[in-house]
């Protein structure tokens, strides 16, 4: 494990990302320099049109970048692979299979056998409390038992990093605090490296170990704080004073940029 | 009062569906019994019923009925089993689709029953003819319709699906095919209503058999009676194809309905 520690589980560093071409091409990333350390939790936020969406997705393999390298455990990333699990801000789930279903799907391609499939994604399912719901179609789910399938279903090959795109943005305000505690619960459990994209300040704060604030225009890596809160973290965290001032911080910091192209 | 989109109970939408019945075939009768139509050129609804009796009673229209759903079942299944998969492979790979498009977008328009008489050269007027007309009439439809249903899959199900470590095929198989199933289901459901048209058609021109040919030899004989009663079977039989589609879709994509 000793070789492993040196590398970083996942590395960017010069990373260049345009749209469109001729004179239309538009750059929305430039230079990005980021690594993750084994089990660390990195949330990336920034005022909208930042580029944290694209980053995710070029990590997730999903989209291609115009230079610069990206390697996971010091392999160069060349697409979507199971080393990586994704949890998107859309529900995903596949709407003709059951909650179970869903899990099992990632777990064939994987190569499991059917018996093996059906007890590790039942295991999963309970990890994310929906046991009684293990075979319920994604219609008869709510949105927040949507996500948490989701998740589910991402852990469960096992991947060695979770990259998680607002998984929670489209929920409403309570559900979305069960979540947060849910992931943070597992992720204490579990250990597990996780990139996660955000737009809540608070939630950054509260889930995370370093905080990645992205400038605008084109996309960059604006600042970072470490999050030098205490684990286990627990919901009364947020009312600390710790917590208020770095949640005010990286507000802070998130602004500039807004303002940036509020004048511009 | 009337308000736009306020439902309607489920008892007066029965009672409702059947008054529009009773209203037709009052005014029918009304027509044909005040003597305001010529009998010979409309019969009235019991000459109908009557000249129905006859014809499954004594002249054997029930073998008609089966010849001409067997064709039907025959010509439409062919062009399912070609045209889905086509259609698949056209939805889901630009290429295919860019070589196959613009030419099943013409023959879409090419009316099925301009070929008849060209068909009946080739084929004679026996079955094969028959089937190629309901073929013709809806292979290109379905290639087409199921292009553009596979063709709009969700974009975020085939990324999840690739991260969950599906290949390029895995993504066709796993994905655009079972989330577009009801899709097609649905438009066989459609294309196989239109197959009944083009069948009837075919055995109105050339035939010795089947429910188009009863109608034709009804005209010389002046039997409306027969005619209309013959079209009330091709509507009956519509209907009870469309039901068991809707039934058999609705138990096999349970997941669309829960």
């Amino acid at each position: 494990m000793t070789v492993t520690a040196t590398v970083p589980k996942l590395q960017l560093s010069g990373l260049n990302k345009s749209f469109g071409r001729g004179d239309k091409r538009i750059q929305v990333l430039r230079d990005i320099d980021l690594s993750l350390a084994d089990n660390e939790f990195v949330s990336l936020v920034g005022t909208s049109g930042c580029g944290k969406s694209t980053l995710l997705s070029i990590v997730a393999g999903l989209e291609d970048f115009d230079s610069g390298t990206l390697s996971v455990d010091g392999a160069p990333v060349t697409g979507p692979g199971l080393d990586r699990g994704v949890v998107f801000q859309s529900y995903t789930l596949l709407p003709w299979l059951t909650a179970q279903g869903n899990v099992e799907f990632a777990l064939k391609a994987a190569g499991y056998g059917a018996g093996e499939r059906r007890d590790i994604a039942r295991e999963h399912i309970e990890l994310v409390k929906l046991t009684k719901f293990a075979n319920a179609y994604p219609s008869e789910l709510s949105g927040g038992m949507k996500q948490r399938v989701a998740i589910a279903r991402a852990l469960s090959y096992r991947p060695k990093m979770l990259l998680m795109d607002e998984p929670f943005g489209a929920l409403d305000a309570l559900t979305r605090h069960q979540m947060q505690e849910l992931l943070t619960r597992i992720w204490e459990e579990h250990r597990l490296t996780v990139l996660f994209v955000t737009h809540d300040v608070e939630e950054a704060v509260y889930l995370s170990d370093r905080i990645v604030v992205m400038g605008i225009g084109p996309g960059c890596i604006k600042q970072t704080f470490d999050v030098d809160l205490s684990r286990p973290r627990e919901p009364d965290s947020a009312s600390s004073a710790e917590f208020i001032d770095l949640q005010r911080e990286v507000l802070r910091s998130i602004r500039e940029e807004s303002l940036k192209v509020e004048l511009a | 009062m009337l308000r736009p989109l306020e439902p309607v109970g489920r008892s007066s939408r029965i009672v409702l569906g059947i008054a529009f019945f009773v209203l037709f075939v009052a005014l029918w009768a009304f027509a044909t019994f005040g003597g305001y139509v010529s009998r010979t050129f409309l019969a009235d609804p019991l000459t109908m019923v009557s000249d129905g009796w006859n014809l499954l009673t004594v002249q054997g229209f029930s073998q008609d009925i089966l010849v001409t759903v067997g064709r039907v079942l025959g010509g439409f299944a062919l062009a399912a089993v070609i045209a889905v998969p086509l259609g698949i492979l056209m939805g889901a790979y630009k290429p295919v689709e860019a070589f196959l498009e613009p030419f099943v977008s013409f023959a879409r328009y090419l009316p099925a029953s301009a070929f008849i008489p060209l068909l009946i050269l080739w084929a004679g007027i026996g079955e094969m003819q028959k089937i190629l007309v309901i073929f013709i009439g809806s292979v290109f439809n379905i290639i087409l319709m199921v292009a553009v249903a596979v063709g709009h899959t969700r974009r975020d199900l085939m990324e999840a699906a690739y991260t969950l470590g599906s290949s390029d095929t895995g993504v066709v198989r796993r994905v655009m095919m079972p989330a577009n199933a009801p899709e097609i289901a649905e438009i066989l459901r459609l294309v196989l209503g239109w197959a009944w048209t083009y069948v009837i058609v075919a055995e109105l021109i050339g035939s010795s058999s089947g429910i188009g040919y009863m109608i034709i030899n009804s005209q010389a004989l002046l039997a409306t009676g027969q005619i209309i009663f013959g079209i009330i079977v091709i509507g009956i039989i519509g209907l009870i194809s469309d039901f068991l589609f809707k039934a058999i879709n609705r138990r096999l994509f349970r997941w669309r309905f829960a």
